[in-house]
């Protein structure tokens, strides 16, 4: 049984006028495996912070955060990390993106190539091995990502708004193929999203996260994307009254708080 | 058809002093738009021809009127360069003569790459090494080769080292700065990305950190190599008897300028000839350049 927690984490980073912004305040969080959480919420609620602890990239000022009951101390091949854009390796082909992990650890080339085979397959990019990843549109760079992150078998998966830079019909796509990556491989899921709707879509934790100090204010458990596997009708269950009910609810947090932004910054 | 403008294409004025679309399909507000590939070699060709008027060729019956001692006629240049090639300019061939300076260029290019480098990284991702090198090369930088040479000559005399080390300078700041901001411009996703799949810190230098700089040590080795040609009449000044920039000196000193004037084509064209081979190396090395 996989199992993360985050507990009582808080980052202060150290403001440019010596005060000190309270980017995340005590925030307690448990993934169980089978969780697919989406963090949502208004510019500076601390999201990306929140990622970038569970990753490992940034230690925590206080709290700990335990991926099955061992703290996190820095980067690690546990815990997969998708980024929005600019993370591929330009001189490398698609291949030998998705397997450089493996390639760090030494793993032979045979071994290597079969693993990266079988992820790029789950992605849809048999035919793209040799491609050059500049060569490729957006969607399909965001699925090389997601196959390199997955070549190492980590426990989790940390998406940092992987859809943010794609095109609506694009991300709806990838919205659907992420999903069945998630069923298929049972990982854990924590991804962050600007999307009301993808964030609905995908969820079965709703995180929605509030700024200044960086918190959790409501969660949500949902099935929308139970509802996809019965059906695999993505635009019904968006049109669902049920939905837009949520939507509606959650619009009105995050409208909430990013005016609070605007006054606080007296704008 | 009874109205002009509407068939009339836009003249060369209206079009550089129209406020819209010169025409239908013209792009609005894009500065400088097209090829200026033919308009290039027009001038090349008008520069020439003014130079060819100017010396008075007798094959169109025109008296020169610019003395041959101050401008040589081209047809006076190329023989020079055949006899040059051939009989050789004190006692060297023009072959032989640019053979010293190339290899020069070459040992303190060698040299500024193989320090420069390690320099700039080191100066990119440490702060007490930013601090150490920056104050030096930030001094030196903008000085002009001429006024450091006398003190080159004190310190290192006027053998082969001087000439390197003058050539070196010339090459080693670029070649750093362009290092230092190569590595800057490394995507921190690209580098948190090696570190989650499992990257050591020496993985991630040379993995990610040297090959995402690549793109820009390149362009500074490539105007590195450009400042040292244009170096190199001042490295060869001073008690030097082969290689171009010398042959060039000397032969101002005698009124030459016929040398002069070949000897400066030369350095001209292989300057630009290194510039395409550079180019060349960006286009096969790192082919992503600028696509990213």
């Amino acid at each position: 049984m996989q199992r993360l927690e985050a507990k009582e984490v808080t980052v202060i980073y150290p403001g440019l006028a010596g005060d000190e912004v309270h980017a995340l305040e005590k925030v307690n969080l448990t993934i169980d495996e089978g969780d697919f959480v989406v963090a949502l919420g208004a510019s500076g609620c601390g999201k990306t912070t929140f990622l970038n602890v569970m990753a490992g990239f940034i230690a925590p000022s206080s709290g700990e955060i335990l991926l099955n009951n061992a703290p996190i101390a820095g980067p690690g091949q546990d815990r997969g990390v998708v980024f929005q854009k600019h993370a591929l390796l330009p001189w490398l082909n698609v291949i030998e993106n998705v397997e450089f992990g493996l390639k760090l650890q030494g793993i032979d080339k045979g071994t290597r190539q079969e693993t990266s085979r079988k992820y790029l397959g789950l992605v849809g990019l048999d035919a793209f091995e040799t491609h050059k990843v500049y060569q490729l549109s957006g969607g399909m760079q965001q699925r090389v990502g997601l196959a390199r992150a997955l070549t190492s078998d980590p426990a989790m998966l940390l998406m940092d708004e992987p859809l943010g830079a794609l095109d609506a019909l694009t991300r709806e796509t990838m919205q659907e193929l992420i999903l069945d990556i998630w069923r298929e491989t049972g990982k854990m899921v924590f991804f962050i999203t600007h999307g009301v709707e993808e964030a609905l879509f995908l969820a079965t934790k709703l995180i929605v996260m509030s700024p200044r100090p960086g918190r959790i204010t409501h969660t949500y458990d949902l099935d929308f994307c139970q509802r996809f596997f019965e059906t695999r009708d993505a635009r019904k269950i968006k049109s669902d009254p049920e939905f837009i009910k949520v939507r509606e609810d959650v619009l009105d947090i995050i409208y909430g708080d990013e005016a609070a932004v605007q006054t606080a910054n007296g704008s | 058809m009874t109205d002009q403008a509407i068939k009339t294409q836009p003249g060369l004025m209206a079009r550089l002093f129209s406020k819209g679309p010169a025409m239908p399909g013209d792009a609005y507000g894009a500065p400088g738009m097209g090829s200026s590939t033919s308009i290039a070699i027009a001038t090349t060709i008008v520069l020439f021809l003014i130079w060819y008027i100017c010396t008075g060729p007798a094959l169109l019956g025109i008296e020169p009127f610019v003395n041959g001692l101050f401008l040589p006629s081209p047809a006076a240049v190329w023989n020079k360069f055949a006899t040059v090639t051939t009989d050789g300019y004190q006692g060297r061939t023009l072959l032989e003569h640019t053979q010293f300076s190339f290899l020069r260029i070459l040992t303190a290019f060698l040299l500024a790459a193989a320090t420069g480098i390690p320099i700039g990284i080191a100066m990119a991702s440490n702060r007490v090494m930013r601090g150490i090198f920056d104050p030096p090369i930030e001094f030196y930088r903008p000085l002009p080769p001429l006024g450091y040479l006398p003190l080159t000559v004190i310190w290192f005399g006027i053998g082969e080292t001087q000439k390197l080390v003058l050539l070196y300078l010339a090459m080693f700041a670029p070649i750093v700065l362009n290092t230092r901001a190569g590595v800057r411009s490394v995507a921190i996703e690209q580098i948190h990305a090696a570190y989650s799949l499992g990257a050591s810190r020496a993985q991630v230098l040379w993995h990610v950190i040297l090959k995402g700089a690549m793109p820009e040590i390149l362009t500074g080795m490539r105007i590195g190599i450009g400042f040292g040609w244009t170096t190199l009449v001042a490295a060869e000044l001073v008690a030097t008897e082969e290689g171009l920039g010398a042959m060039i000196m000397s032969a101002s000193d005698f009124l030459v300028t016929d040398v002069v004037i070949m000897g400066i084509v030369v350095i001209g064209v292989i300057a630009y000839l290194f510039d395409l081979f550079m180019r060349y190396l960006e286009r096969t090395l790192v082919p992503w350049k600028g696509k990213v």
